[in-house]
């Protein structure tokens, strides 16, 4: 369309215009995603602060004991000291002027700021998720493409009633089932937190245990780590297994059915050249929408998971901070989860738009 | 040619094919029964679900097959009683779910605009927060009960409704059977209603089963989070928490924790099966033969 427009002006001003307006698709589109991005992430401080200040618990009873609750000058000093006091919408632009500067409030539950707490925390819940969600897609896109490859056999129906149970799992009782089991009877998996106390933990670098071991080279924690990550990982990353072995299949047999599909095997391609060249290549970039989706599952999973597992996490921090109204703490975990969801199906949704052009023109 | 002759065979039409699917029939056994067990809870329990009157933490056994747990209650009296305290306020919610937003869904395709806008927009921003973590905050805001964490979960379960059935409203809303009844003078509601509905309840519907397995997943997971049902309760979310406290003795978390298991498998299977049945791009690769 833009071509169009310019072909109407003047030559000589033609070609510029073509440039800037019509020969970069792929920027123009990252623009609009990044600018919804911005927008949305707005939108989270938004909803964030209005669902902890527009609600009935009031967190002057949750962090007040009984006698304080009883002296007026107790509970207005501890208002004015966490800017209660003052109308809805200062408190917003307050709050928002301070986030702008890395500033989240000090958490009324641990007296430190909430930032120093989210970045203590999020590192161990990144390193769970992020281990959950590459086993999910290398076993969940294989069962897919195995369940599609055979369908209606056997492995089809087994890996369906599979899938079909590891979506109906509820994540907290697994949880406490695999440390029951594992740990606690065949005492073949390490137990709770994230490295063996006796060896210690690696310097923090990254965060990262399973890194920061590799970096100062410390192979005992390492292992150790690993060990302990195992566990926590598969009973979060079952679900999303069971959600990307069906996606998968449905992609998968979506394009087997295709005609470029059916003149490649018409031109007589071996199998394996035709699912990998030919199908998995169009078949897996809807599925890394669905991942991407996914990570917000593991996200939520691991509210449920890290209690059981004593993992000190974003997940820990959510729970307690959420139980006892401790509003900063509640407002910088929504935030930040809500942040890092984002971010994560922004650079699936760009990855999209780079493999797939025809999504840059919607 | 008012309607599409496509428009008519919907959900139903297709039904019998799917019942011929053994996870189905499985299923809707399995989810009958639970619905059975809620109904008739009092006549099935042995013993009263509240009272601390057997021994604690006795073992699975005659006398309590199941257990009891640390106040010495019945687990298995507790664990049916529980099919009353879940399965209706799930199904419950995931009604509201569907009215809600199903019918902002409606408005935003059918009427476009300001509509669509507006409410995709905040649908895009619940859809911007993980479930539970949202769920959890609205939960803990609104303070720990069962009615809230329903709440809760209506808020973060009712998008899904609106962008599938805005996305089935788009599909069908310029096609001639809509644009003939417009002409003919239906008002938009009527239009909504006789020709825009049939056309989107199958999906919607599909949608709704395998929903019941989620919403209960949220449901029971505020419980066990301890934003949910209230401790004496027979919750089954709450009863796997309690179990936590007592890890040694694994019946008192393994049963609710199975019935839980038991119910979303049992509405996963039906859906998973209506979703078969219906997705026409699925039903159109079963006519291609695999590799």
């Amino acid at each position: 369309m833009s071509a169009m427009t310019s072909a109407k002006e003047t030559a000589d001003a033609a070609p510029r215009v073509r440039r800037r307006r019509g020969a970069h698709p792929l920027a123009r589109f990252l623009f609009r995603r990044i600018l919804t991005a911005v927008l949305l992430a707005w939108g989270i401080t938004l909803v964030t602060f209005v669902l902890t200040n527009l609600v009935p618990g009031d967190p002057v009873t949750a962090n007040l004991g009984q006698r304080a609750l009883g002296d007026p000058a107790i509970v207005a000093q501890w208002r004015a000291e966490h800017g209660l006091d003052k109308p809805l919408w200062e408190q917003y632009a307050l709050h928002l002027g301070g986030l702008v500067q890395g500033d989240f409030g000090v958490s009324q539950q641990s007296h430190r700021p909430v930032a120093e707490d989210l970045a203590q925390f999020v590192p161990a819940t990144l390193e769970l998720a992020g281990a959950a969600i590459a086993v999910s897609l290398v076993l969940g896109v294989a069962f897919g493409v195995v369940a599609a490859l055979r369908r209606d056999r056997l492995p089809d129906h087994v890996l369906r009633v599979l899938s079909l149970i590891g979506i109906s799992v509820p994540t907290f009782w697994l949880a406490l089932v695999a440390f029951y089991v594992f740990f606690y009877r065949l005492q073949i998996t390490p137990g709770s937190g994230r490295v063996d106390p006796a060896i210690g933990e690696a310097p923090a670098v990254t965060g990262l245990q399973t890194v920061d071991a590799l970096i100062a080279g410390r192979w005992d924690v390492f292992v150790s780590a690993v060990g302990h990550l195992i566990t926590p990982a598969l009973v979060l990353a079952l679900y999303t297994i069971g959600l990307l072995t069906r996606f998968t299949r449905s992609a998968v047999l979506e394009v087997l059915g295709q005609d470029y599909v059916r003149a490649a095997r018409a031109k007589g391609l071996p199998g394996r050249v035709i699912l990998f060249r030919y199908v998995l290549r169009s078949a897996l970039v809807p599925v890394i929408t669905v991942a991407g989706l996914a990570f917000g599952s593991l996200l939520s999973g691991t509210v449920l998971v890290e209690a059981i597992f004593a993992w000190p996490g974003i997940g820990q921090y959510a729970y307690k901070s959420a139980t006892t109204l401790d509003l900063p703490a509640v407002m910088g975990v929504g935030l930040v989860v809500g942040v890092v969801y984002l971010v994560i199906n922004l650079i699936v949704d760009v990855l999209y738009g780079v493999i797939d052009p025809r999504v840059r023109l919607q | 040619m008012k309607r599409d002759p496509l428009a008519r065979k919907g959900l139903l039409g297709r039904l019998p094919e799917a019942w011929r699917q053994p996870l189905a029939v499985v299923g809707g056994v399995v989810a009958v029964a639970w619905l059975v067990v809620a109904l008739a809870a009092p006549l099935l329990a042995p013993h009263d679900p509240l009272a601390q009157e057997l021994p604690r933490l006795a073992p699975p056994g005659p006398g309590h097959w199941f257990g009891t747990d640390q106040l010495g209650r019945d687990i298995l009296s507790r664990v049916l009683y529980g099919a009353r305290v879940s399965i209706p306020l799930t199904l419950l919610l995931v009604v509201l779910s569907v009215l809600i937003g199903g019918l902002l869904g409606a408005c935003a395709g059918y009427f476009g605009r300001w509509a669509d806008e507006t409410i995709m927009r905040v649908a895009d921003l619940v859809f911007a927060f993980p479930t539970v973590i949202l769920a959890m905050v609205v939960a803990a805001a609104l303070g720990a009960s069962l009615v809230n964490a329903v709440l809760a979960v209506l808020v973060v379960a009712w998008p899904a409704y609106a962008r599938v059935t805005r996305g089935l409203v788009l599909g069908v809303r310029e096609r001639e059977f809509v644009l003939s009844g417009r002409l003919l003078g239906f008002s938009a509601w009527r239009s909504l209603r006789v020709d825009v509905l049939p056309n989107v309840t199958g999906p919607v519907l599909v949608l709704a089963t395998l929903d019941i397995g989620t919403a209960l997943l949220l449901l029971s997971g505020l419980s066990f989070l301890g934003l949910g049902a209230k401790p004496p309760s027979p919750e089954w979310g709450a009863m796997v928490a309690g179990g936590v406290e007592v890890f040694d003795s694994w019946w008192v978390a393994t049963f609710p924790g199975l019935a839980i298991l038991t119910v979303v498998l049992a509405f996963n299977f039906l859906g998973d099966t209506l979703r078969d049945a219906l997705d026409p791009r699925t039903a159109r690769a079963i006519k291609e033969r695999a590799l």
